[in-house]
């Protein structure tokens, strides 16, 4: 039953997703559509937190880099949105990159406050180079974007969304993909337990170099998909608030879990737009204190704590007869 | 011939207290050697040091003839450096055949299986072995974190055995097991190929006299004695040692 409902849901929300234009105004799917963009991100901050144990605040980085990337790239050298997604995604690899020295040696709150300082780094870096990100006052005016060449230009905020949802999509299939193969497997066992895969024989750090990369990749992308929707880019996408959110959503989400962390980044973007408008300037609050609670009654938050101590009671070593089967449950990354 | 495992003058220091005092160690290949001695004689130390996890102060040590003084526990894995913890470890959110399958997959590597399909299927291939050979197969869709301690133990050994070691390293492996599965595990390992070397730190001395060749006595850091079972068990000095400390 729990095997066909997964399905079954992730389904649900993706018809619920393509029908969205029809269903609400231009506005609405103009906001769905930056949601989008930063459920993105969460699902970048689920392969780094989630599934190789790496905690995060600092993915609004490669975020933002990703964004300016892909805005200077649209408005002087090509409007295609593939050339965009790739440049913005290279100069989110290419940030994940150069921070890699200072991320590789960190684990848990060391990370996560070393990450932190990268993110807050990167958006008073975009305040003030003002001839490239155009300061405090953002890029605006961004040029209309086509998604492929030969294809016209998305002018509507309805093609926007339907363009951002389909290389969102795209992008949450290949990171499903891959953590089928081995490198899912690795991920996962570093995270149990990192010394024991050292001591097998792997290398860990690479494995910690190409989620970081992988990570920063994703967030870049998702930059691109944020200019493209929003035809304006300011450092206030990428502040605090904007990380906390990330974690909230990954939290809500499930932090192992891909698709998850990409829904609850959509529902906590949502529930704080709508606080906006109907608790004006208590929003950070109210989001707070439900990352309090969040973390601590959610399911998939304890499913992050660290794993219950063995039972005493040992079976029998060797082999075992047929009729001592234990029921099996399967393991892994949740799509 | 060159021994499989020399250590030479280890010293390791922790601040003031110097764990491990210029021992020596040799142990040629398929040898089952045991470290025994009073607690904080420096076994699990001198364990550590030849896994990598602790770097020595001073002196080498040289696996095959090649030193490995400087490399980590990775590399030294690679060079055929296998581990058993004393509390058994494992990785909890994998099953019990992901657990062995992670652990074969470097030697499927090193075994010239770049493409990745290639490697995995032949790491598959040593996982199945290892988990039919120490009784395994039926919990291979188990999550390792829910088995017994006995239980892990065994994922240990074949997780361990996975990378094919020359060189397997056992601390304490019979500790919180029951006196069936002690059994077991003494049969298991007499049952290993010689190719494979042992270094055993136990306190049972029954386990220990029944599966080594040889045996090094540790006391504050130095050697005491080497020898042969029968040896050190009619050592004065180190029947003393074990009154004055052993738990």
């Amino acid at each position: 039953m729990v095997r066909l409902l997964r399905p079954t849901v992730a389904v649900a929300v993706l018809a619920g997703l393509v029908a969205a234009p029809w269903v609400v105004d231009d506005y609405t799917s103009a906001l769905l559509a930056r949601t989008l963009a930063l459920g993105l991100v969460a699902v970048g901050v689920a392969l780094l937190t989630g599934v190789a144990g790496l905690p995060t605040l600092g993915q609004t980085a490669p975020y933002a880099a990703g964004a300016y990337a892909g805005a200077l790239v649209g408005g002087h050298l090509c409007d295609v949105g593939a050339v965009q997604v790739l440049v913005a995604g290279a100069a989110g690899a290419a940030l994940a990159t150069a921070t890699l020295p200072l991320v590789l040696p960190a684990r848990g709150v060391v990370l996560l406050m070393i990450t932190l300082a990268v993110g807050e780094l990167a958006v008073v870096l975009a305040g003030r180079w003002t001839s490239v990100t155009g300061g405090t006052d953002g890029l605006a005016g961004i040029a209309p974007t086509r998604p492929l060449w030969g294809l016209p230009v998305l002018t509507t905020d309805r093609a926007r969304y339907l363009y951002t949802l389909v290389v969102v999509a795209v992008l949450v299939g290949l990171v499903l993909l891959v953590l089928r193969t081995r490198v899912g497997l690795l991920l996962r066992a570093g995270r149990d337990d990192e010394a024991r895969l050292r001591a097998s024989g792997h290398r860990v750090a690479a494995h910690v170099a190409g989620v970081h990369v992988a990570a920063g990749a994703i967030a870049g992308a998702a930059g691109s998909l944020l200019a493209t929707a929003q035809q304006y880019v300011s450092p206030a996408d990428f502040g605090f608030d904007t990380s906390a959110l990330l974690l909230l959503g990954v939290v809500v989400g499930g932090t192992a879990s891909v698709g998850g962390a990409l829904v609850g980044a959509v529902l906590v973007v949502a529930a704080r737009d709508w606080l906006f408008g109907a608790l004006p300037g208590q929003a950070p609050l109210v989001l707070g204190l439900a990352f309090v609670v969040v973390a601590h009654l959610l399911p998939t938050a304890r499913r992050a704590r660290p794993p219950a101590r063995p039972r005493p009671a040992s079976a029998p070593l060797g082999p075992r007869p047929a009729d001592a089967r234990r029921p099996t449950s399967a393991t892994g990354v949740r799509a | 011939m060159t021994p499989l495992l020399t250590a030479e003058a280890v010293t390791v220091r922790y601040g003031s207290l110097t764990a491990l005092d210029a021992v020596d160690l040799r142990i040629p290949l398929g040898q089952r050697h045991a470290l025994i001695g009073p607690n904080g004689a420096g076994k699990s130390t001198l364990l550590d040091v030849v896994a990598g996890v602790t770097r020595a102060a001073g002196g080498r040590v040289r696996l095959a003839g090649r030193d490995v003084t400087r490399l980590g526990p990775a590399a030294r894995a690679r060079r055929g450096v296998g581990r058993i913890h004393q509390r058994p470890a494992v990785w909890g959110s994998l099953t019990v055949r992901e657990n062995v399958l992670v652990a074969a997959l470097p030697r499927a590597e090193r075994a010239g299986r770049w493409h990745p399909a290639a490697r995995r299927r032949s790491a598959g291939r040593t996982a199945d072995a290892l988990l039919d050979r120490t009784g395994l197969g039926d919990l291979a869709a188990t999550p390792a974190g829910q088995l017994a301690h006995g239980q892990r133990r065994q994922v240990e050994i074949a997780v361990a055995l996975a990378g094919r070691p020359r060189l397997l390293l056992l601390d304490e492996p019979a500790a919180g097991l029951s006196a069936v599965e002690v059994g077991w595990l003494v049969e298991f390992l007499r049952g290993l190929p010689r190719a494979v070397a042992v270094l055993l730190v136990e306190h049972r001395l029954d386990l220990v006299y029944a599966l080594c060749d040889t045996v090094t006595v540790l006391r504050d850091g130095r050697t005491l004695a080497t020898g042969s079972p029968a040896e050190i068990r009619a050592s004065g000095p180190v029947r003393q040692a074990y009154a004055e400390g052993v738990t």
